[in-house]
């Protein structure tokens, strides 16, 4: 087995990484309860499986100008997949898209109590406080 | 190890297949608008890494501009409609494998019709 051998092996290990964990993000979506697990198995290949498939594009390649192309290509999923993640576990949280007997501990809920209190206290209109950007707290 | 390979390259396709046409069914059956976002997220990405596995099995690196911009763009859709989700999008009924009533007041109060 040469070194042109093994590089390909280990690129076709990352490729065959970074589709099951598209698989497992397909299945997850499928079988998990309600929005939420579905959020939690929908982020997995955003991060893991690009990491993998970048790696194994390096691999195949071989070449340095490809890792760099690809490095934007990380980042910008590195830095945006928290925020969109973030964005539809806040709106599923506030619409009540989610099944409460799931859950084993509920944080956000005194939170939310809290701020609401105020925000009543305060004579805000209800309006303000809908899904939309975070109210105060 | 040609065979080999192509026993691998074989099977990560029919894994991408496999996972795009789960999440389409998830985006066919809801029951919300979140799951439906959610599942084309996962659809983009899946599509995003199949681009890539397309270059590693083909042997070039030609399309890596496009696995740039799809990474760079794919954000604004899921902000874009998790911001303006309403509460009127809570499903009525979940799964017909879950019996028990969702509960019915989530933990903030907002009146019919906000939020749009």
């Amino acid at each position: 087995m040469t070194f042109d051998d093994a590089l390909d092996l280990a690129a076709a290990i990352c490729l065959l990484l970074g589709a099951f964990l598209s698989l497992a993000a397909g299945i997850g979506l499928l079988r998990f309860p309600d929005a939420l697990s579905r959020l939690h198995a929908a982020t997995k290949p955003q991060v893991l499986g690009l990491l993998f498939i970048v790696a194994a594009i390096a691999l195949g390649s071989r070449s340095m100008a490809a890792l760099l192309a690809l490095l934007p290509v990380l980042l910008f999923q590195v830095l945006t997949a928290p925020i969109s993640a973030h964005m539809v576990g806040r709106a599923g949280y506030r619409t009540g898209n989610f099944r409460r007997e799931l859950l084993i501990v509920d944080e956000l809920e005194n939170a939310v109590d809290k701020a609401s209190r105020e925000a009543d206290a305060a004579g805000e209109p209800v309006e303000d406080r809908g899904v939309g950007p975070a109210p105060t707290s | 190890m040609d065979i080999a390979l192509g026993i691998v390259y074989f099977a990560a396709g029919l894994m991408f297949t496999a996972a795009a046409l789960l999440a389409v069914s998830r985006i066919v059956r809801g029951p919300s608008i979140l799951d439906r976002v959610i599942a084309s997220d996962v659809l983009l990405t899946t599509l995003l890494l199949a681009i890539g596995a397309e270059m590693v099995i083909n042997g070039h690196t030609r399309t890596i501009p496009l696995m740039v911009v799809l990474a760079a763009t794919a954000v604004f859709g899921t902000i874009a409609v998790a911001r303006y989700v309403s509460k009127q999008d809570k499903p009525a009924t979940d799964e017909p494998a879950t019996d028990k009533p969702i509960p019915d007041e989530p933990a903030l109060d907002i009146e019919e019709g906000s939020g749009k």
